[in-house]
Order: C-alpha cells, then sequence, then structure tokens
C-alpha cells in the first residue's frame, strides 16, 4: 500500500507523532523540516485517516488588511474579543494570543505543504471574512499533509494504536503501540501527542453523563478515545478544561454513530417549534441567528427524555435552510406526522394550536432577527414565529451531536506538558485537540479547532525536533 | 427519461453532495447541484455528463468507502453517462450497439477492414493491393474515387445526424429552452476547448492516487487537437482535389500533409498516454463496464493516425495499396461508430456545458473560481 511504512521501521525516532489528524501533521512536517526523523502513528486504517480533521471545512486567520482570500481585516483586537465572548474569559491569555497572532501567517505554510483554499462556500457568507475554506474540505488538506509528508521521509504507520507512554521522571521512555494485535516498544526522543479528545469513548463519557450517553452520536472519527490522554493524566500530568463537559450541537437523529461529519446537521430548528418526546415545546427556538444558538441545542436535547427531541415545521418553511443528508418526515396533516414520529397526535395538536394562537403579526425575514414573535407564550418564540398551518408538515429528529470533549493537558507556550506537581515535560508536547482546553475554556469558535491545532502542531514539532537534535 | 438502479445511486449521491458541499471548488457539477433541491432524472443526465471525470472528488471525499455513505461520485457519474448515450442514441434499435460496447466498436472496425480489403480485391482486382501506383490520383487507383467520397460522406453524414439528434434529445430532456446567447455560447466553447474542469481547480486530475497531476489534459488535448489536425488536413485536402483539382498524393512539405503528419503524431501521443494512464490508474474512482468503450475509441483512433502516417512513408512503395485499404476500413468504420462510440462523450459534455453557461448566467451565482 502507498505510504505504509516499510515493516523495519525506526524504533527510535527523533519525534514519535502520536495521531493523524491535523495537529500530528503539521507537527510532523515542521519536526521533519527542521533535521528530525519523524514516525506517525495513527490508529485509524489509512482509508479513515485523519481524525476529526477529515471533517473540517476551513480555519480562522487573523489578517490586518484584505487577503488574496479574505476580504478586510480580522484584527487581533477583533479575534480576542471573539474569543473573549465565546469563552467567557476562561482562555490561558498568552497562549490564546500566541494561536491568533501566528494564526495570522499560517496560509502561505499551508499552500507550501500542498493546501488548497477555495471561497468560502455558498451558504456561509457569515464566516467569508474572518475564515479561509480549503479546497475539497478537510480530508483534501490531510491528502496533502500525508503527500507532503511522505515525500520529506516521515514514515506513517497506520492501524497503530498507542496504548501507553512510560513516564520517568519528566520524561517520557517509552511508547507502546498496539498493531494487529501485536505489541511494540518505541523509546523516541521526543514524543508529540495530537490524539484529539475522548468524545469516542462512550463508557468514558457514561461516567458522566450515565446511560444517556448511549444516545448520543458522534459527529466525528471514532478513533478519538483519549486512551493517550488518560493514560498521561493518570501518570501526573496536568489536567486542562471541564472534564464533564463537550461541545455539542442538534443533529439528525438518523446520523450514523460516528463519522457523520456536517451533512447531518440541522439549520431548521428557528424556522421550527422543538418538542419533546411529550410533543411539548421547552425553549425559544428564535432566540437568536442559527450559528449563534447552534450550540446550545445540543445540550438541550441531550437534557430531553431519551435524548431525543424533533423539530416541526410547514411547508412555508421546507426551503429557507441548507439540505440535509437524509429527507425530513413528511405528512398531509398533524396527526400522520406525529403518527410517523411515535408521538402523541392529539398532544401535538394542541402543542402547535396553543403555539398557533400566540403568534403575533409581524413581517417574516429570515436574514435578521425579524419581529415575528409569540404572545404569552412559555417558553416564547422571540423571532421567526409563523403559524404552522400549511400541510404538508414535515419533521426532523434530533439526536446531540458530539463534537469535542474541553478535558485535555495543560501546556507551556513551547506545547511542552506539564505536569501537576509545578514541573514540565522536557521531551513531551501536546497540540490540537487534546490541549484545545488551554485556550478554549468553553464555548467554540468556527474554524478555532483547525487553527490552534496548526499552531500548536507547528510550534510543537519544532520545540520537539530542538530538543531531539540538540 | 428512463429510472435505473444507477439513477437512484447517483440521486442518493447528488443529496449528500448538496449537504456537504466541500467539493464546491473542483468543478461545475457541484455549483450545479448547488442550484436545485431535488433531482429530476432529467438533471442527473445534464450533471453526469457535466462531470469530466477528474477524481478530484473521490479523493477528497470525506465519505467515500469504507465509510459507510460509500460515496464514490465519479464512478457513479461514470456509469449514469454510459446509460444517457444508450438514452439518447438514435435511431433507438441502434442503442444495442453501446452494450459491450468495447467489443462491438472492435468488432466493427475489423469488419470495416475487412470489408474494403474484400471490395477492394473482388470489385477491382487483388493484384491492385499490390502493385505500386504513384504520381496524381494514385490513391484513386486501389480505391475508385466515387466509393471513396461516396461512403466517406455517406457515414460521416450519417454520423453527424445521428449525434445532433442525440443532442437535442439531451437538451430536451435536461431542461430545453434555447441554446442560444454569445456569452453563454462562448464560455462552453472555452470551457471545452481548454477542458477547463478536467483539473481538480488547476492543479489537474488524481490518476493513481490523492496527487494531482495535469498529464490526462495534456493527452487529452494532444488527442483533440491531433484530431483537429487531422480533420483539417482532410479538408484542404478536398478543397485541392475537388475545387482546385489537384489530386492526392501531396508533396510531404505541403499543407495537407504536414496537418496530417503533425496531427497524427499528436493522435498517437495522446491515445497511447490516455491509454496507459487507464492501465496504471486507480480503477476504485471509474466505471469499470465502461472501460471497454474507453479503450476500443482509444484503439480505433490509434490505429487510424498510425496507418495515417504510416501510409505516407510508405506511399511510394508496393505496401501503399494495403495500406490504404486498411487506413480507409480504419476511418470507415470509425465514423460509421461514432454516434455509438465513447466518441459522444465529447457531445454530450459540449452540451452539458452549455446548458451550464447558460444557467450560470440566469442564477447570478459568481463563477466558480477554477484556481486558488
Ligand atoms: C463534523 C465536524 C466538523 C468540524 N469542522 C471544523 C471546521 O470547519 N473548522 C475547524 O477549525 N474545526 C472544525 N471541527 C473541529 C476540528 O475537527 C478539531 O478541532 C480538529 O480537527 C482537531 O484536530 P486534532 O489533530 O487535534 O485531532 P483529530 O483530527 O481528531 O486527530 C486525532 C488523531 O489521533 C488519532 N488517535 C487517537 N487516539 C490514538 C491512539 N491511542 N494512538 C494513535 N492514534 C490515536 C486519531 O485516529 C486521529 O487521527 C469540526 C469537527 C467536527 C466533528
Ligand atoms: S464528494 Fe464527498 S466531500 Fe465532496 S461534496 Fe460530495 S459528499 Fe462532500
Ligand atoms: S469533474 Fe471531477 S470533481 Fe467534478 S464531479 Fe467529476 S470527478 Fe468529481
Amino acid at each position: 500500500m502507498p505510504g505504509e511504512a516499510p515493516l523495519a521501521l525506526n524504533q527510535t525516532p527523533d519525534v514519535l507523532v502520536i495521531g493523524g489528524g491535523n495537529a500530528a501533521l503539521c507537527a510532523a512536517l515542521t519536526a521533519r523540516e527542521a533535521g528530525a526523523s519523524v514516525l506517525i502513528l495513527e490508529h485509524a486504517p489509512r482509508e479513515m485517516r485523519g481524525g476529526n480533521s477529515r471533517h473540517t471545512r476551513n480555519l480562522r486567520l487573523m489578517h490586518e488588511g484584505p487577503t488574496k482570500l479574505l476580504g478586510d481585516s480580522y484584527s487581533e483586537k477583533e479575534y480576542w474579543d471573539d474569543l473573549m465572548r465565546v469563552t467567557k474569559g476562561k482562555t490561558d491569555e498568552k497562549l490564546a494570543r500566541t494561536t491568533i497572532r501566528l494564526s495570522s501567517d499560517l496560509m502561505p505554510w499551508m499552500e507550501r505543504h500542498g493546501v488548497r483554499f477555495q471561497p468560502s462556500l455558498t451558504g456561509t457568507l457569515d464566516l467569508s471574512r474572518t475564515n479561509a475554506f480549503f479546497l475539497g474540505g478537510g480530508k483534501a488538506l490531510l491528502n496533502s499533509y500525508y503527500t507532503t509528508a511522505e515525500k520529506l521521509g516521515v514514515s506513517v504507520r497506520y492501524g497503530a494504536e498507542v496504548q501507553e507512554l512510560k513516564r520517568d521522571g519528566n520524561e517520557i521512555r517509552e511508547v507502546l503501540v498496539s498493531r494487529e494485535g501485536v505489541m511494540e516498544t518505541f523509546r523516541p526522543k521526543t514524543v508529540v501527542v495530537a490524539s484529539g479528545g475522548f468524545q469516542a469513548n462512550i463508557a468514558w463519557l457514561k461516567e458522566i453523563w450515565g446511560d444517556a450517553a448511549d444516545n448520543f452520536i458522534i459527529r466525528g472519527t471514532p478513533y478519538a478515545k483519549g486512551r493517550v490522554l488518560k493514560n498521561l493524566l493518570d501518570q501526573g500530568i496536568a489536567s486542562v478544561g471541564d472534564p464533564s463537559q463537550f461541545h455539542a450541537v442538534a443533529i439528525d437523529a438518523r446520523a450514523p454513530k460516528f463519522d457523520g461529519g456536517i451533512v447531518t446537521r440541522l439549520d431548521c430548528v428557528p424556522f421550527s417549534i422543538v418538542v419533546n418526546q411529550e410533543a411539548q415545546r421547552f425553549y425559544d427556538e428564535g432566540q437568536d441567528m442559527w450559528p449563534k444558538r447552534y450550540a446550545i441545542w445540543g445540550r438541550l436535547v441531550a437534557q430531553c427524555a431519551g435524548q431525543t427531541a424533533y423539530s416541526i415545521f410547514d411547508a412555508k418553511s421546507v426551503n429557507l435552510f441548507m439540505p440535509s443528508v437524509f429527507p425530513a418526515k413528511r405528512a398531509d396533516n398533524l396527526p400522520g406526522l406525529a403518527q410517523q414520529l411515535g408521538l402523541d397526535p392529539i398532544q401535538l395538536e394542541a402543542t402547535v394550536a396553543q403555539y398557533n394562537s400566540a403568534v403575533a403579526a409581524g413581517s417574516f425575514n429570515p436574514r435578521v432577527l425579524d419581529d415575528c414573535h409569540t404572545d404569552g407564550l412559555v417558553p416564547p418564540k422571540s423571532h421567526w414565529a409563523r403559524r404552522i398551518d400549511t400541510p404538508p408538515y414535515y419533521a426532523y429528529p434530533l439526536r446531540p451531536g458530539i463534537t469535542f470533549t474541553y478535558l485535555g493537558i495543560r501546556i507551556d507556550e513551547q506545547a511542552r506538558a506539564l505536569t501537576t506537581d509545578g514541573g514540565a515535560m522536557t521531551n513531551l508536547f501536546a497540540a490540537g485537540e487534546i490541549m484545545s482546553g488551554n485556550i478554549l475554556g468553553e464555548g467554540y469558535l468556527a474554524g478555532f479547532g483547525m487553527t490552534l491545532g496548526s499552531v500548536f502542531g507547528r510550534i510543537a514539532g519544532k520545540e520537539a525536533a530542538h530538543h531531539a537534535i540538540k | 427519461m428512463q429510472s435505473s438502479n444507477t439513477t437512484d445511486e447517483a440521486r442518493r449521491l447528488l443529496e449528500i453532495c448538496n449537504a456537504c458541499r466541500y467539493c464546491e471548488g473542483f468543478c461545475a457539477v457541484f455549483p450545479a447541484i448547488e442550484l436545485r433541491r431535488s433531482f429530476t432524472n432529467g438533471d442527473l443526465n445534464y450533471l453526469a455528463n457535466l462531470c469530466h471525470n477528474c477524481r478530484g472528488c473521490y479523493y477528497a471525499c470525506q465519505y467515500a468507502p469504507p465509510h459507510e455513505f460509500a460515496i464514490n461520485l465519479p464512478k457513479t457519474l461514470a456509469e449514469l453517462r454510459g446509460e444517457t448515450y444508450v438514452e439518447y442514441a438514435w435511431p433507438k434499435p441502434f442503442a444495442v450497439f453501446f452494450k459491450k460496447n468495447g467489443t462491438v466498436v472492435s468488432i466493427a472496425t475489423a469488419l470495416g477492414i475487412a470489408a474494403v480489403f474484400l471490395l477492394t480485391a473482388g470489385l477491382q482486382s487483388p493484384q491492385i493491393l499490390k502493385d505500386v501506383h504513384t504520381g496524381p490520383g494514385a490513391f484513386y487507383k486501389v480505391i475508385p474515387e466515387g466509393a471513396m467520397i461516396g461512403v466517406a460522406l455517406g457515414t460521416t453524414g450519417f454520423a453527424i445526424l445521428a449525434m445532433v439528434i442525440g443532442a437535442i434529445r439531451f437538451w430536451r430532456d435536461t431542461g430545453g429552452g434555447k441554446a442560444t446567447g454569445l456569452h453563454a455560447l462562448a464560455t462552453a466553447a472555452r470551457d471545452v476547448l481548454t477542458l477547463r474542469y478536467l483539473g481538480g481547480a488547476g492543479d489537474g486530475c488524481n490518476n493513481r492516487d490523492e496527487q494531482f497531476s495535469q498529464t490526462r489534459r495534456v493527452y487529452h488535448h494532444a488527442l483533440f487537437y491531433g484530431f483537429t489536425l487531422c480533420m483539417g488536413s482532410t479538408t484542404v485536402a478536398a478543397i485541392y482535389d475537388h475545387i482546385l483539382g489537384w489530386p492526392a498524393p501531396y508533396a510531404f512539405l505541403s499543407v495537407p500533409v504536414l496537418l496530417g503528419t503533425f496531427g497524427g503524431i499528436g493522435m498517437m501521443i495522446g491515445t497511447a498516454g490516455l491509454y496507459w494512464l487507464k492501465l496504471v490508474g486507480d480503477q476504485t474512482p471509474t466505471a469499470r463496464k465502461w472501460m471497454g468503450s474507453d479503450y476500443a475509441l482509444l484503439m480505433q483512433l490509434f490505429l487510424a493516425a498510425a496507418t495515417g502516417l504510416a501510409l505516407l512513408v510508405f506511399r511510394s512503395s508496393s505496401a501503399m495499396g494495403a495500406l490504404l485499404a486498411l487506413h480507409l476500413g480504419i476511418i470507415f468504420s470509425f465514423f460509421a461508430m461514432m454516434p455509438y462510440s465513447k466518441f459522444v462523450h465529447g457531445v454530450y459534455r459540449s452540451a452539458a456545458l452549455l446548458r451550464y453557461a447558460h444557467e450560470r448566467r440566469n442564477s447570478g451565482q459568481p463563477e466558480v473560481a477554477t484556481h486558488s
């Protein structure tokens, strides 16, 4: 198979990179170009390589003036303000500012390593100034990185799950890896962990969320099980981020358990009413413009019985949002729709009737916070409230889709892992999702995951190579 | 408008792509998808022919197999494209030629060659094929002028008629409407002549793996423009012969011979290169059942060029008679099979690009950047 490392692998590379997503590849490329020998260990097989990064489409770049792709400017200050707003100040300012500043020269570096960009995708106008889109998406980006890495002589081993890192004082001495049931031991000079979050580890999620976690859908890779993260935290590496929190959005309940990616997202909520399994509304669907409310709904649906809710709308609204992967359920009347969804038809009709009678007159405009709202309804619908009265009626079943978890390992500005006793590891570095909690204490900013992984991937790669060959 | 398993599969994929859109910048297909929310069979046939099979969207797809969505757009669209050739073929009964098309075209070529040999030997005399003929009108000593011109006009005339009717059927089925409008025509012509969309937004196609390469575009250009030069050569020769009264053969440095020589060399390089790319390429994103059809057309074109050049080199020798019969047999079968071979991809692709140019102008969507 092309790109597969030869069987006799260098067991003592200068830099061992754990993970095969964006952060891992940025680290590997940088370390290799700094003269180090580099081995990448990726748990996934080649066809599914690349973790959550394979599902991405853009990254957020600071720019003080117009660039060939991004118009106008997106200053450090504005970027910082956006970050403060979403994290509510839960961030490490030094690391955050480093990320923002270094994001401004990512694009030429990425292009030199084969990544190509395209104008912002249709339907994403809100991001066209701040976010650069990858031509072909995240998998195409990874393909370019892997191709370049192989040309530079980076070895890649697929299907290789890192099970354990052996800590000795402030050093990692050995890395134990299982591949096709066989254990191997590596003794690298330095290690970069870029193995993502633990969102695909359902057992771990259950420790926090109980059986509800069985109904969670994982939007990205099934390989982000947090094995390396847990192993390191167990050995006194300092943690960062709330261990119980994750980023989630409401997605189509029929999505595959893992790797459904972008196409399972639903943008219908603001144009609908959302009911739980009792056919009752439970939250203001029209609170704010959708991208801003996107993440709240993951949490809301996770708190519903059966972790399921239903977004219900009528023929007037069916073309107001982006299509998604599965067709909406459809019926000529509400009881028919209720039946398809397994809801009580009488209750659904009652909920809709109650909502309809509370809808105040207004002029509907899907692009702004319009004046269509309800009067005297609890909970209210503050915008885009129109009567649901025009057949056919439609519904999408919703479930929480987990994007990533916040728990990670604490690092310093050189991306070195810190220890619980206040020290720093000498040869262990971290990049990407696994250290994002340093900067994203909560919330999320579209395109920030890839920015953070690229910036700290490069820092980790550089520092690791430097440490290994000095 | 027929429905088939391929149609259903294409519809399934396109609905996923329309929710995803990550490949929007690769080619014309994705912006065209985004102008629609649902896909009629006519829409699918249009999109299938708009796809240039560059394979960029296969390697970039986060849902490619082994993902359970199993998206392989280039393969499915290529299969559907093949079905459109059958669907729009005229006259209807001749659509059967698209079944096992590779074999049919190969047999037709063999029959064409045999027919010319047998008729020459039978109606004239076998000796004619062995004699040395030189000077003006030498070729007509082997194949009489009336026969050569009659067959040539007959087959090309019929082929053009059949392909025009096919194109009209395609146009109607994919939405009809007027096909005028200078800007759209000019855009479509440029897109055809430059193979703008054969190339993942500027870096070329994917042949063997994730890496991009311009080789396919280069070979296709060599073939296309080589073929155009050869057609030019034939046209000039026809003018010399029938208007100016100078029958072939012509001097080595004459216009028809120069055009034919360069054209023939271009065609040989192009066909051999494309053949090689198919052999070494990754077959996953291809419609294997239509590969035979591709190979057969490439073989016909290669042989047409090779025998043409051989004829030029050996025209003063005793091999000329046989070479001429061979060359004309191949040319004859090529034109006869034109509407029923992979050749029609050019007709429907051009029509699809014209439709695309029209609908983009009418939609007001900005042009998709092909370089970034
Ligand atoms: C559907 C979706 C869309 C998104 N879109 C965007 C976007 O457009 N822009 C953006 O900035 N962010 C986006 N994100 C977030 C983004 O994906 C992440 O922030 C980013 O990809 C993290 O990169 P990473 O390299 O740290 O981790 P990942 O890409 O998840 O990579 C982790 C890697 O580690 C490997 N691994 C894990 N454990 C082991 C082990 N024990 N041994 C060996 N290997 C192991 C995995 O196989 C994987 O290759 C999106 C996320 C999802 C789910
Ligand atoms: S081919 Fe795959 S990645 Fe590209 S638009 Fe379609 S679904 Fe998305
Ligand atoms: S032209 Fe290329 S990118 Fe476009 S649909 Fe066809 S194979 Fe995919």
